[in-house]
C-alpha cells in the first residue's frame, strides 16, 4: 500500500509543477502589457506604471518571476486582485465553501440517483425499466446544462412559482455565516424558515450542476453491474440461496463499484466546468461564477489564481480517490 | 423414492443465430447418500442440467422438465423464496474454477459465515466457531488466520478447499461438484477428490460429480450417467459400466483411456461434438460411430432396458458386439 | 482498365463496410441518430434555400411574437420571433451550419494533432513519450471548459479562438487513446514483419500501425464532436464564443436569457435544437462503438 501511496505521489509532484507552470504563464501570454491592461482605459502616469511594474514584479527576469510565484504559492499567496486588491487567497476561500456546498449537493443527488438506477438498469437488462432508464441517461449525458437551468426556471419558478430564480437564501435573513455552508449556517441562525430558504435555493442549481454526472454514474453503473453479474462469485452467491437483493446488492455492487469510483472522482471536473456556467446562471456567489466575471472584468490575477486552485483542487481529489480504490479493492491494498 | 429425481430436463439458450439446445430430455435420480458420476465432453451439457436444477443458469437459459423433485419439493411448482431455502441448505454446489468463485472483495469468514446465516440460527459466535470447524474439516491448517484472508491470498487447492466448506457449511443432503479438480494442479486433484469422499463418507450425504475424467469416476463413483450432446445416452452401475459398457459412445470412451489400450496407437473418437447447426437428424452419435448405419441417421433412438444400461441407441452393445434389431426388441 | 471498385483491397473494404454497417444496423438508436444527423446536415447545407427569413433581417412590428400555434403567433413566423424581431426558425436553421462547422474543425484539429503526437510517444517510447503524456496529464489536470474558458481569455472571444481552444482541450484524449493503441499493437508480428521487411518508420507509423488502432479513434471523433458542439454553445452562452448577432445556439441563448420568464420560445427551441443535435451525435457513437469494438460493449 504505501509502495501505491509513494507512485500515485510520484506523478501527483510532476503534474503539480506543470499546472503552476500553465497558470504562471497565464498573464504572460495574454496580448498586451498586463499592467496596461489592469488600467483599463483611463491610462496612466510613467511613476505610476513603474511602481505596479514592481509590485507585480513584472520587471524581474522571467525564471525569476517563476521562482517568487512558486514561494507564494507555497506561503498561500497568489498575489493581490487587480480590481479589489485584495488578496486573491482570500477572495478564493471567501466564495469556495458556496461551490463546495453545491458541488457536494450534485455530487449527492447523483450518485442517490444513479447508483440505484443503474443497478435497477443491469439487472433488468433489455427490459422495459433498462431501456427506460438508459435513455433517460442519453438525454442527461447530452444536456447543455445551461439551457436545462432556464428550462427548469421557466417551469419550476416561472410556471409554478415554486422556487427562487437566484442568490443562496432570501434576502430577508441575515446571520453570521461563519461555516461559509448556507445549510449550516442557516441551521444555526435559529431563525425561522431561514434552512427552507436555503433548500429552496439550491434545488434547482443541485439538479442542474448533478444532471450530467447522474448520467454518467448511471451508465458505468450498469455497464459495471453487467460485467459483474456474469462472473463465478456471483454464481456462487445465488447457490448459498441468497436472496437477490443480498447476490446484487452485496456480492455484485461491491465488486461493481470499483470502476463506478473512478468515475466519480473524474467527475470532480466536470463538476467544476458545470459550476461555471450553473453559478453564472443561477446567480450562485461562488468561484465559477467570479472566475467567469474575473474574465469578464480582467481580474487576471483573480483568474489565474482560480485556474490553478481549481486544476490542484480537482488533482487532490482525484489523488485522494485513488487511495480509496486502494482501500475499497483488497487486491490493491494488500500488496 | 430418490433423493433428487429429474425427469425430461430440456435447457435452451437463446443465442444470436437462434435457439441452441444445451440439454435435451434428461433424467437425473440420485438416491440419499448415492455417489453418482456425470460423464462427458465439454458441450455435452453436463454442467448445465445440474445448474439448471440449482436454477443458477443466466437469464438467456430456458428450462423446462416433467419434474425436478428434490426430498419431496418440486423446484418446477415452488415459489422462488422456498427454492432459495432449499438451495444452499439441503443441496449445494462448488464448481470448475475455484479461484474466481470466491468474491474477491469480502474475507473467507464473511463468505462462509453468510452461509451459515442464511439458513441456521446462529449466533455470531456460534458462526465463528463453527465456520472454524469447518476449515478444519477441509483440512486448512490455521483455520482461525485464515477467515481474515481474502480470496486472492489463496491458492486455487486452498479456495476449493474454502469453496467445499461454505457447501457443506449446512450439512447438505446433496453436494454437486461440478468439475472441481480440472482448474487445479494433478497432486492437489487428487487431495480434493479424497477429501469430497472422505466427507461424503462420514456425513453420509448424496454427491453428484461432474466430470470429463474416467479415472476419476473409476476411483470415486458408484453410478456413472455418461452425456452426449445433451442427452444422457448411458447409465450404469461402475463396475458394470467398465466391464460392459452398452453404448457405442461410452465403449469408445473406455476404449481411450491409455490404462485400457490394447493397441500401440491409442484410439480416439472421430469427430467432435456436434454444435449448434450440425445437429444429426437420427442418432447425435452416429456421425462419429464405428457401428452406425442408415437407420441411426435417419431415426432418432429409443431409451433401451436398464439391463442395457438405458443405451440410447438403435444396437446397443453386448461384450463389445451391436445387437441386432430383433434381439434388442425382446 | 478495370474500375477501382473491382480491385480486391476494395472489395475486402466493402465487405468490412458491410459487416460494420451489418452490427451499427442492430443498433435501432444509433440508426435514429444517423437519421436525425442526417436531417441536420440537410437543413445546414440547404439554410439558404430554405429558411423563410433571412437570420439576420428584424422586424420591427413583430417583437417576441409566440411561435404559429399559439394565440398572437402567424405562419410567417413559425416559431416565432426574438426580441428584436428575427425569425427564429431561419435563425435556428442557420445556426446548425456553424455547429457542424465547429464539429468538423474541432474533430479535424484534435483528432489530427491528438493522434501524430500520440503515434509519435508511442513509437519514441523513452524521455520524449514520458514528457508528451505528462504534458497531456497537466492539460487533463485543468476542468475542459474552464481551460477552454481560459484559453479564450488569451485569444480573444470568437468563435474561431473559442473551437481552437476546445480542440487543445479535447487534444489530450486522442493523444492517451492512440499511444494505448500502438502500445498494443507494436509487439503484434504483422508489426515485426513489416519492420523485418525494412519499412521506414514514418511507413510503419502511418500504414502498419495507424489503420488498426482507428476503432477507438473513430469513436472518440464522435464523442467529442458532440462535446465539441456543447461546449462552443457554452462558450457562446457565456459571451466568450461566437459574438452577436451570429445565430450560433449558445449565443442565441445568451441574447434570450432575460426573456426567459416572458417569452419561452426564445429560451426553448435553441436548446432543443442542441440537445437532439448533441443527442442524434451520442446516439450514433454508441452504435459505433458497438459496431467497431465488440470488446467495449455497451454502457
Amino acid at each position: 500500500m504505501l509502495g501505491f501511496i509513494l507512485r500515485r505521489l510520484g506523478t501527483f509532484i510532476p503534474t503539480f509543477i506543470g499546472v503552476s507552470i500553465v497558470s504562471f504563464l497565464f498573464i504572460r501570454l495574454l496580448p498586451g502589457d498586463p499592467i496596461l491592461l489592469m488600467a483599463g482605459e483611463r491610462g496612466m502616469s510613467d511613476d505610476r506604471y513603474a511602481q505596479l511594474m514592481t509590485q507585480f514584479g513584472f520587471d524581474k527576469p522571467l525564471l525569476t518571476q517563476y521562482w517568487d510565484y512558486l514561494n507564494g504559492l507555497i506561503r498561500g499567496d497568489l498575489g493581490l486582485s487587480f480590481k479589489t486588491k485584495r488578496p486573491v487567497w482570500d477572495e478564493f476561500f471567501a466564495l469556495f465553501p458556496a461551490t463546495l456546498e453545491l458541488s457536494l449537493c450534485a455530487i449527492a443527488f447523483a450518485i442517490g440517483l444513479g447508483i440505484p438506477a443503474g443497478i435497477v438498469a443491469a439487472v433488468n437488462r433489455g427490459k422495459w425499466p433498462d431501456q427506460a432508464l438508459m435513455s433517460t441517461a442519453l438525454v442527461g449525458y447530452s444536456m447543455p446544462i445551461f439551457w436545462w437551468a432556464l428550462l427548469l426556471i421557466i417551469f419550476f419558478s416561472g410556471t409554478l412559482g415554486w422556487t427562487p430564480v437566484s442568490g443562496r437564501i432570501s434576502l430577508m435573513f441575515f446571520f453570521p455565516t461563519d461555516t461559509g455552508f448556507m445549510l449550516i449556517d442557516s441551521f444555526r441562525s435559529g431563525q425561522a424558515g431561514a434552512l427552507a430558504s436555503a433548500v429552496e435555493h439550491l434545488i434547482l442549481p443541485t439538479i442542474v450542476l448533478g444532471t450530467i454526472p447522474l448520467a454518467v454514474i448511471a451508465r458505468q453503473t450498469r455497464s459495471a453491474m453487467l460485467e459483474v453479474l456474469s462472473e463465478d462469485y456471483v454464481r456462487t452467491a445465488k447457490a448459498k440461496g441468497l436472496s437477490p437483493l443480498r447476490v446484487n446488492g452485496v456480492h455484485a455492487l461491491r465488486n461493481a463499484m470499483i470502476p463506478v469510483i473512478t468515475v466519480i472522482g473524474l467527475s470532480v471536473g466536470t463538476l467544476m466546468a458545470g459550476a461555471i456556467l450553473t453559478e453564472t446562471i443561477f446567480s450562485w456567489p461562488g468561484i465559477g461564477k467570479w472566475m467567469v466575471e474575473g474574465i469578464g472584468s480582467r481580474d487576471y490575477t483573480a483568474v489565474q489564481g482560480g485556474l490553478l486552485m481549481i486544476a490542484v483542487i480537482v488533482m487532490v481529489v482525484n489523488l485522494v480517490v485513488d487511495l480509496l480504490y486502494g482501500l475499497i479493492n483488497p487486491k490493491i491494498r494488500q500488496r | 423414492m430418490p433423493l433428487l429425481d429429474v425427469r425430461n430436463l430440456c435447457v435452451e439458450f437463446k443465442t444470436a443465430d437462434g435457439l441452441f439446445k444445451a440439454v435435451d430430455g434428461v433424467d437425473v435420480q440420485v438416491d440419499v447418500g448415492d455417489v453418482l458420476a456425470i460423464v462427458g465432453e465439454s458441450g455435452s451439457g453436463k454442467s448445465v442440467s445440474m445448474l439448471a436444477v440449482m436454477g443458477l443458469l443466466p437469464w438467456t437459459a430456458n428450462v423446462t422438465a416433467d419434474a425436478i423433485v428434490f426430498d419431496g419439493v418440486d423446484f418446477t411448482t415452488a415459489g422462488a423464496k422456498q427454492r432459495r431455502s432449499i438451495i444452499g441448505r439441503d443441496v449445494s454446489m462448488i464448481f470448475q474454477e475455484p479461484m474466481t468463485s470466491l468474491n474477491p472483495c469480502f474475507t473467507v469468514g464473511f463468505q462462509i459465515g453468510e452461509a451459515l446465516k442464511t439458513h441456521l440460527a446462529l449466533s455470531r459466535s456460534e458462526r465463528r466457531k463453527r465456520s472454524i470447524e469447518l476449515l478444519e474439516q477441509v483440512g486448512l491448517p490455521e483455520p482461525e488466520r485464515r477467515l481474515r484472508a481474502f480470496p486472492h491470498q489463496l491458492s486455487g487447492g486452498m479456495s476449493q478447499r474454502v469453496m467445499i466448506a461454505m457447501a457443506i457449511a449446512c450439512k447438505p443432503k446433496l453436494l454437486i461438484a461440478d468439475e472441481p479438480t480440472t482448474a487445479l494442479d494433478v497432486t492437489i486433484q487428487a487431495q480434493i477428490l479424497e477429501l469430497l469422499l472422505e466427507l461424503q463418507n462420514d456425513t453420509g450425504m448424496a454427491l453428484v460429480l461432474i466430470t470429463h475424467d474416467m479415472g476419476v469416476v473409476a476411483e470415486t463413483a458408484q453410478r456413472v450417467s455418461v452425456q452426449y450432446a445433451g442427452q444422457k445416452v448411458e447409465e450404469q452401475c461402475v463396475q458394470d459400466l467398465f466391464v460392459d459398457a452398452h453404448h457405442p459412445y461410452t465403449h469408445a470412451l473406455l476404449a481411450a483411456l491409455p490404462e485400457r489400450a490394447t493397441t500401440r496407437t491409442l484410439p480416439s473418437i472421430p469427430g467432435v461434438v456436434p454444435g449448434q447447426f450440425d445437429r444429426p437428424q437420427g442418432c447425435l452419435f452416429s456421425p462419429r460411430c464405428a457401428f452406425a448405419d442408415a437407420q441411426c441417421q435417419s431415426a432418432q433412438p429409443l431409451v433401451q432396458s436398464e439391463s442395457l444400461g438405458f443405451a440410447r441407441c438403435h444396437y446397443p452393445l453386448l461384450d463389445g458386439k451391436p445387437l441386432q434389431a430383433s434381439e434388442v426388441r425382446k | 482498365m478495370s474500375a477501382p471498385s473491382d480491385t480486391p483491397a476494395a472489395v475486402q473494404r466493402r465487405g468490412r463496410f458491410l459487416e460494420f454497417w451489418g452490427y451499427f444496423r442492430e443498433n435501432r438508436g444509433a440508426v435514429v441518430g444517423l437519421v436525425v444527423f442526417a436531417i441536420f446536415i440537410l437543413i445546414a447545407i440547404f439554410a439558404d434555400l430554405i429558411a423563410p427569413h433571412s437570420p439576420t433581417a428584424q422586424y420591427r412590428e413583430a417583437l417576441l411574437q409566440p411561435p404559429m400555434w399559439l394565440a398572437g403567433g402567424t405562419s410567417e413566423f413559425m416559431l416565432g420571433t426574438d426580441a428584436v424581431g428575427r425569425d427564429l426558425l431561419s435563425r435556428l436553421m442557420h445556426g446548425a451550419r456553424y455547429s457542424f462547422f465547429i464539429g468538423v474543425i474541432v474533430v479535424v484539429i484534435s483528432a489530427g494533432s491528438g493522434v501524430i503526437i500520440g503515434l509519435v510517444a508511442g513509437f519514441a517510447r523513452g524521455w520524449l513519450d514520458t514528457m508528451i503524456m505528462r504534458v497531456m496529464d497537466i492539460l487533463l489536470a485543468f476542468p475542459s471548459l474552464l481551460l477552454a474558458l481560459v484559453l479564450v481569455a488569451i485569444l480573444g472571444p470568437s468563435l474561431v479562438n473559442a473551437m481552437i481552444a476546445i480542440a487543445v482541450v479535447l487534444q489530450p484524449h486522442y493523444v492517451r487513446l492512440t499511444r494505448a493503441a500502438v502500445l498494443q499493437e507494436l509487439p503484434k508480428d504483422y508489426v515485426t514483419s513489416a519492420r523485418v521487411v525494412g519499412a521506414s518508420r514514418i511507413r510503419l507509423m502511418f500504414v502498419t500501425v495507424l489503420p488498426n488502432c482507428l476503432a477507438p479513434i473513430i469513436v472518440q471523433a464522435a464523442l467529442s464532436f458532440s462535446t465539441a458542439i456543447l461546449d462552443a454553445a457554452a462558450l457562446g452562452f457565456l459571451g466568450l464564443g461566437a459574438q452577436p448577432p451570429t445565430p450560433e445556439w449558445g449565443t442565441m441563448l445568451a441574447d434570450s436569457r432575460e426573456f426567459v420568464l416572458r417569452a419561452w420560445w426564445v429560451v426553448t427551441f435553441p436548446g432543443l435544437a442542441i440537445l437532439i443535435n448533441v443527442l442524434a451525435i451520442n446516439l450514433m457513437g454508441d452504435g459505433l462503438r458497438d459496431a467497431l469494438d465488440p470488446k467495449l460493449k455497451r454502457s
